[in-house]
């Protein structure tokens, strides 16, 4: 597809990703995404915004992967009854953020099936909209209790498991509402929200630069990946490039980031069926890469390391050595612990088949990131919209079409070897330069967007920025978003036993949806 | 199996020396008692419950569990349910929307019992604070013996904090 062929006048935004941004009417919105979705684009993410202080009303926010990039769609909606058609028949994964753009602003989705709340639970009434401006952030409401609707399955023999908030494991809460036949899934719903913390009213009192530090916390396993993003939202709307160094240490950061992630899940995919040999050993790599980031660059986790106009953190003289001695060791150790997983029966009985989705119900619903690239859906930014450095290093995107958790375990694997491998090319490619470049004030009324991918697939961020260098509306979107509700579809006629594997090995984040 | 036996012997024993206890982490006068000691002994049951976390504090959590820090070597065990806990180990700023499930978890854990706040976020509200979706730190909500401040804070301060609630003064 090419742009002209949607017929809209685009404007291209600046920053390190190809993205045009474009006013559209609300007649066109449906058959744009149906041509978008016709040659093989996807629905990013869908937000609202309050611009009723510049004289307008409210505004709808559409951001759509096509193969030549990012376009970013934006409705104008009436004040007083603000509207739109619904897109959740194109692109299902609308569905959810379609229901969450009501509770937070009151935007409504026309014609949409599900008019039911999404994170809206007992703590503000209905009616009223945390993100519209005259909502008072810091009032404390009485909590309500939750009466959710939940669909029933009505039959001979079924019946309901209840599971959650508050799971049995480390683990955030959720609730699922399982139906079942004896042991095997009829239906699974979920029901998200428990964690909502009001991140993105609270960007609204924060200036540009200290949103940075919220960002790193949407989601705190992903805090490489969301800086990243945030940071290069708000470059793209001060025309900031951070210098090289500096972008090669980004890049060296989220690929340990991706390592430790991959290499936890790939020990909890093991512990899952009773190999604690696999916990064991992998959770032994994870805890020594986590050692060299807190000895290196200051933090286990790298929070706070990357920020706007660059990184926090340098690498110090003796950590070359260091990480290409760890590098090493690690290529040989999953080599030996992937042959053991591969040989283990009893794993592979387990993993092989089960939580399956086929690339058709994939592409269908709209699954991305690591599941959708086990599932034989083939988008990684860096390979597709590789910014730099990434237009350097040529990712090599690992695909598998199982889709079962055999398959979410290998592209694990195989993004943990490539992650070694840009690994020791990022090291031979750092020469001595400035870590940052100055981030001066944004103007008034800045649009921007930042996206990368994360561990889990894309992080995006939609930043505007009012007077003073504040900011106007930041919404950061987890790949969650879209892959939850295919968990769904994912368990049916799988057992009960084997949801906390399946759950496991699409390892999807909470509080990344709940924000 | 013989790769697996040739691994775990080539892997040896990883787990480190344990902590000891840090008494500045106590926020205030407990009154433990002896008895209380006594029925805990060196086995302590933990349910751990996210309140709204950013999820890193989880990540250290996990990290407990692995062979380095091996806490079950301590005697100390992770526990499906409230029902079978002696401690809540409690992270993240409580949400509004886990207000009620944080009290029912409480109420649902058997005395004698003790709290810990886990995470600059339980201990003050941290960056997200008190507003309208968020009742800011755990001790608004239930009462709380020992507070772990970190961003997330290590392995060895979630343990540090952990053997404070429970040894006596």
């Amino acid at each position: 597809m090419q742009l002209e062929d949607l017929n809209i006048e685009f404007h291209a935004l600046a920053g390190a990703i190809p993205a045009w941004r474009a006013q559209i009417g609300a007649d066109r919105l449906q058959p744009v995404c149906a041509q978008v979705r016709e040659s093989g684009g996807r629905l990013l993410a869908l937000w609202g915004s309050d611009e009723r202080a510049n004289g307008q009303g409210f505004a709808l926010h559409v951001a759509l992967a096509t193969h030549p990039g990012l376009l970013m769609l934006s409705l104008a909606l009436d004040a007083n009854q603000p509207a739109y058609p619904d897109i959740s028949a194109i692109f299902p994964p609308a569905e959810r953020m379609q229901r969450a753009a009501y509770d937070m602003l009151g935007l409504c989705a026309k014609d949409a099936v599900d008019q039911r709340k999404w994170i809206r639970h007992g703590c503000w009434p209905e009616g009223q909209f945390p993100l519209r401006k005259e909502f008072d952030f810091t009032q404390k409401m009485a909590t309500g209790l939750d009466a959710y609707p939940f669909i029933p399955v009505l039959g001979d023999g079924v019946h309901e498991i209840p599971v959650g908030p508050v799971h049995a494991g480390t683990i955030e809460p959720g609730h699922f509402r399982f139906s079942i036949v004896g042991e095997r899934v009829l239906r699974l719903e979920e029901r998200l929200g428990y964690k909502h913390k009001g991140i993105e009213k609270l960007a609204e009192t924060m200036d540009a630069l200290q949103g940075a530090k919220l960002a790193g916390r949407v989601s705190g396993d992903a805090t490489c990946a969301y800086a990243w993003a945030y940071a290069m939202a708000l470059e793209s709307m001060t025309g900031v490039t951070p210098p090289p160094r500096a972008l090669l240490l980004r890049a060296l950061l989220l690929e340990r980031e991706r390592i430790h992630n991959h290499l936890g899940d790939l020990g909890y995919l093991g512990n899952d069926v009773a190999l604690s040999f696999g916990f064991a050993q992998f959770w032994i790599l994870k805890e020594d890469v986590l050692r060299a980031n807190g000895a290196l660059f200051g933090h286990r986790y790298l929070m706070d390391r990357i920020i706007p106009g660059g990184v926090a953190c340098d690498l110090p003289p003796q950590g070359k050595a260091r990480l290409l001695a760890e590098t090493e060791k690690l290529e040989q150790e999953i080599g030996t612990l992937r042959a053991i997983y591969d040989e283990h029966a009893g794993l592979q009985d387990r993993f092989l088949t089960t939580g399956r989705v086929s690339p058709d119900r994939a592409a269908k619903l709209g699954l991305t990131g690591l599941p959708g690239r086990a599932s034989g859906q083939a988008w990684d930014l860096r390979a597709q919209y590789p910014c730099a450095p990434y237009n350097e290093l040529d990712v090599r995107m690992a695909t598998h079409r199982n889709g079962d958790v055999a398959a979410r375990a290998i592209v694990r694997v195989e993004e943990v070897l490539e992650s070694l491998r840009l690994t020791r090319l990022i090291l031979d490619k750092l020469t001595e330069g400035p870590l940052t470049a100055p981030v001066p004030s944004a103007p008034a009324g800045a649009y921007g967007i930042g996206m990368v991918e994360g561990w889990r697939g894309e992080v995006l961020i939609g930043l505007q920025v009012g007077a003073d260098n504040r900011i106007a509306r930041m919404h950061p979107h987890d790949p969650s978003w879209q892959n939850w509700p295919v968990l769904e579809h994912a368990v049916i006629g799988n057992i009960v036993p084997d949801f906390p594997l399946i759950n496991k090995s699409f390892n999807l984040s909470y509080t990344g949806q709940d924000l | 199996m013989y790769q697996i036996l040739k691994q775990i012997l080539k892997t040896g024993i990883k787990t480190e020396p344990h902590p000891v206890a840090d008494d500045a982490l106590r926020t205030a006068a407990q009154g433990l008692q002896a008895e209380i000691l006594h029925v805990f002994g060196q086995a302590l049951s933990i349910r751990h419950v996210d309140a709204g976390s950013c999820n890193g504090c989880e990540l250290e959590i996990h990290a407990l569990n692995n062979p380095y820090y091996n806490i079950e070597g301590l005697g100390i065990k992770f526990t499906a349910s409230p029902r079978h806990a002696d401690m809540l180990l409690v992270t993240g700023p409580v949400a509004k929307h886990m207000e009620v499930a944080l009290k029912r978890t409480f109420d649902a854990t058997p005395e004698p019992k003790f709290v810990v706040a886990i995470g600059d976020c339980g201990c003050t509200g941290g960056i997200f604070g008190e507003s309208y979706a968020s009742c800011g730190r755990v001790s608004n909500v239930i009462p709380v013996d020992v507070a772990v401040p970190g961003c997330p804070p290590t392995p060895i301060a979630i343990m540090q904090g952990i053997l404070a609630a429970i040894s006596a003064r």
